[in-house]
């Protein structure tokens, strides 16, 4: 009797009750998610990558923290969000990306990227994305200098442009390349040789990595596990990459038939270049795709086509950064357009004003 | 739809799993609750019209007389919950905050107790009309939360043909357990209860639409309905909120309610299983309703259970008995997903209170931090009305309340809180949805 006395009860709102999933919690758990991604691009590419990568991460969360300061509000790299942007614009850098060129990526992907939007919530682009778009735009010469796995030496030398000065011309890689190549391996990337060379490298290397390529992209294998334990524990979209790389393989599969000497097969369009990370992990960022169920469906198939069609027709050889910046530019299109039927209702909910 | 019913069997698609905290109470029996010192019976204990006093201050009573008549059709009368002495008609708390008009009873403490009220009536030779004359008379409004005078749905509206009777039995909301004791404890009285709905709405078969966990009652009412087919009962995978008609009844018979419709406007009518057993039980004895089951629960109460409390019983008096932990924090009437939290223990237990749940200082601090939305889709996935709350949610937040009504259906959200409970953000999004309601009528009424 006593107890209730002296209660005091607070009133709240219904529901009374949630799952416990948090925002930050998702965001650290696709930090988590990528941590094995970076792992393994230590060791391919040695310490250039960890620098790289240990560059770009440093700077996105030193930027959001600024621009946090700036607005004069809390700051807000305790949800991680920042933390995703900044590992994955090191994973699709060449790991002999100078690291000063990684440090204005860094900047441009969380300075006008996210936070100029509004910051987490709000960022019509994914920001590791736009960082890289602008690397591609400003240093498009450095961003394809790829060089190869497995290097000699690579835990203690540097790849001699990582260490280039600010706005000095990078040291041509050619001899250091000739000094430290294992085997055959090779500077170019499989989708580069396949594209301007005509050399096929066989999937089972484009499945389990060591190759050539962004630090992240290699490892086929690592990718798809990474995303399944995300999936899995319900902490991204499943529809969304499984749209992409469907779409990306249907579409790649429609092209070698027709000319099988012009245009690669489905399964290395699909293994090959950033594809899969690129849908794993950057076309699945929430805040810059589409809501609804079939909105999702109709998002990934076209940035998958988009992916081919860059890769096979375009200058370029990977289109999957331009498609996914493309995919975010129309995803609040495609929302409008794919409003779900209420229940109860005979049409579907009017588009967006 | 129908394909995916043909191979996984009938379900509700959208909705979450909610954590059930049921096994507290669920095998417990029904027990009785001491008669509390006061009771307080509102007159506005459902929807529609408040009941009429028909007693004077200091005036005795017996149990089960009529103390107030209904004011209209859509309104009910009201029973005396026990044998005393109104002491005073005035305002008490309720659940919704406001004081409402309320006739204080006395209980005579050596009285029997004993319901002299009622006489005998034959519901074979009744008509539809007077059936529904009767149940009226019961005071008896849905049990299930929603309070709406039973007799008002039993009146098929005019150029409209009902098929089918759903009896609602799934409880989906977790820690309750009240109308799985009823059908339990008393199956033949929901089953005799729905065959008097089906005669007044002339309606040829019942289908009673139970969750998966609580089979018991599936096996108990399957029992009690032997061989009869006009009666079928059908267990149904449980998952929240498959207990909102709109829902239970496109999973049973894959039809949707028109928004902003009724169940009649597909053929159906529906009932809550406690209704159906109070009807059952009242309706041949010409009683009134007097006492409902309450499942008394949650982390702070010591001794948790279903309680068959007279109507008007204090929250206060409820939870002595049941006894509460110093670590109560909460009071919620209802269940956790859409129940209301008192703000006072002196609120009477009403016709539609389906249980009180008392939480700890750990449960309501739950929430946290709240995010900007990251458009997860989660709400979007889970809406079992197929609404978009991301999107009402961002309009709600810019007070574009009228666009939430016209372009993205607002009134079609009851409220079940399934986007704010998967909501990583914890954006309040139900609540947004209330205050905008509100606002929308507001202005409608200033216009």
């Amino acid at each position: 009797m006593s107890t209730l006395s002296t209660a005091v009860i607070e009133v709240r709102t219904s529901p009374h009750l949630h799952t416990g999933h948090s925002v930050d919690q998702i965001m650290r758990n696709v930090v988590y998610a990528l941590l094995p991604l970076c792992a393994y691009a230590i060791w391919l590419f040695g310490i250039s990558a960890l620098a790289l990568i240990a560059t770009t991460t440093a700077t996105c969360v030193f930027t959001e923290h600024i621009f946090c300061r700036l607005a004069h509000k809390g700051t807000t790299v305790g949800d991680y969000s920042v933390a995703i942007t900044g590992l994955l614009l090191g994973l699709v850098l060449p790991p002999g990306m100078p690291l000063w060129m990684a440090v204005v990526g860094g900047f441009i992907a969380v300075g006008p990227g996210k936070m100029l939007f509004g910051g987490l919530g709000f960022n019509a682009f994914n920001p590791a994305l736009v960082g890289r778009a602008f690397l591609q735009a400003a240093f498009p010469v450095a961003i394809t200098s790829y060089t190869p796995a497995h290097a000699l030496h690579r835990f203690s030398q540097w790849i001699p442009s990582s260490l280039a000065w600010p706005l000095m011309k990078a040291p041509p890689l050619a001899d250091w390349m000739a000094k430290v190549r294992v085997d055959a391996f090779t500077g170019a990337t499989p989708l580069m040789l396949e594209k301007f060379e005509h050399i096929t490298t066989n999937t089972w290397t484009l499945f389990s990595g060591g190759r050539a390529g962004s630090a992240g992209e290699t490892s086929s294998i690592l990718i798809l596990l990474c995303g399944a334990y995300l999936i899995a524990r319900k902490m991204m979209d499943w529809r969304i990459p499984a749209a992409m790389l469907s779409s990306a393989f249907l579409v790649a599969t429609v092209f070698h038939l027709t000319d099988p000497q012009k245009y690669p097969s489905g399964a290395f369009v699909l293994f090959s270049g950033g594809l899969l990370l690129g849908a794993m992990f950057m076309a699945t960022d929430p805040v810059a795709s589409p809501v609804t169920p079939l909105g999702m469906w109709i998002y990934g198939a076209l940035m998958g086509l988009i992916t081919d069609l860059i890769r096979f027709e375009g200058g370029l050889s990977e289109g999957v950064m331009y498609a996914i910046l493309l995919g975010n530019a129309v995803s609040p299109l495609i929302d409008k357009v794919t409003q779900p039927r209420p229940y109860g209702a005979r049409k579907r909910l009017r588009a967006m004003a | 739809m129908g394909l995916l019913t043909t191979i996984a069997g009938k379900r509700l698609w959208r909705g979450v799993h909610v954590p059930e905290f049921k096994e507290q109470t669920c095998h417990l029996p029904i027990r009785r609750l001491p008669f509390a010192p006061m009771l307080v019976v509102p007159l506005s204990q459902h929807t529609g019209a408040p009941a009429t006093p028909i007693v004077r201050e200091r005036q005795e009573v017996v149990r089960g007389e009529p103390i107030a008549n209904a004011t209209g059709f859509v309104s009910v009368p009201m029973h005396s919950p026990a044998t005393g002495r109104v002491e005073r008609i005035a305002l008490a708390p309720s659940a919704r905050g406001e004081l409402t008009q309320a006739i204080y009873i006395r209980p005579y403490p050596s009285a029997s107790q004993e319901v002299l009220y009622g006489a005998p009536q034959d519901i074979e030779h009744m008509t539809a009309d007077e059936i529904i004359k009767a149940v009226q008379a019961t005071g008896v409004v849905g049990l299930g939360g929603a309070a709406f005078p039973t007799h008002v749905k039993l009146k098929v509206p005019e150029g409209k043909k009902i098929d089918t009777v759903v009896v609602n039995g799934c409880e989906c909301e977790p820690y309750l357990t009240s109308d799985h004791r009823v059908m339990l404890e008393h199956p033949g009285e929901v089953l005799h209860g729905a065959r008097v709905v089906m005669k007044a709405i002339g309606a040829p078969r019942a289908i009673v639409g139970v969750e998966d966990n609580k089979m018991d009652a599936v096996e108990a009412l399957r029992k009690a309905n032997g061989a009869a087919s006009d009666i079928q009962i059908q267990a149904v995978p449980a998952k929240y909120p498959q207990g909102a008609e709109k829902m239970l009844i496109k999973v049973l018979l894959d039809r949707e309610i028109p928004s902003g419709g009724l169940p009649a406007d597909v053929g159906v009518g529906v009932s809550n299983v406690a209704t159906l057993a109070q009807v059952g039980e009242l309706l041949p004895r010409r009683q009134g309703l007097i006492e409902r089951v309450v499942t008394i629960t949650g982390p702070a109460v010591t001794k948790p259970g279903n309680y068959l409390a007279a109507i008007g019983t204090p929250v206060r008096w409820a939870l002595e008995q049941a006894g509460c932990t110093d670590q109560t924090a909460s009071v919620i009437l209802g269940g956790p997903m859409m129940g209301a939290s008192i703000g006072s223990f002196d609120v009477p237990i009403t016709k539609g209170v389906t249980g009180i749940l008392v939480l700890t200082r750990q449960e309501v601090n739950g929430n946290g931090h709240i995010f900007p939305c990251i458009h997860c889709a989660s709400c979007v996935n889970i809406c079992p009305m197929h609404l978009n709350p991301s999107q009402l949610g961002m309009l709600a937040r810019k007070g574009r309340y009228e666009e939430m009504a016209a372009d993205f259906n607002l009134n079609d959200c009851f409220e079940c809180g399934c986007c704010s409970y998967v909501c990583p953000s914890h954006i309040p999004l139900v609540q947004y949805f209330r205050v905008a309601k509100q606002m929308n009528r507001e202005r409608k009424a200033r216009a």
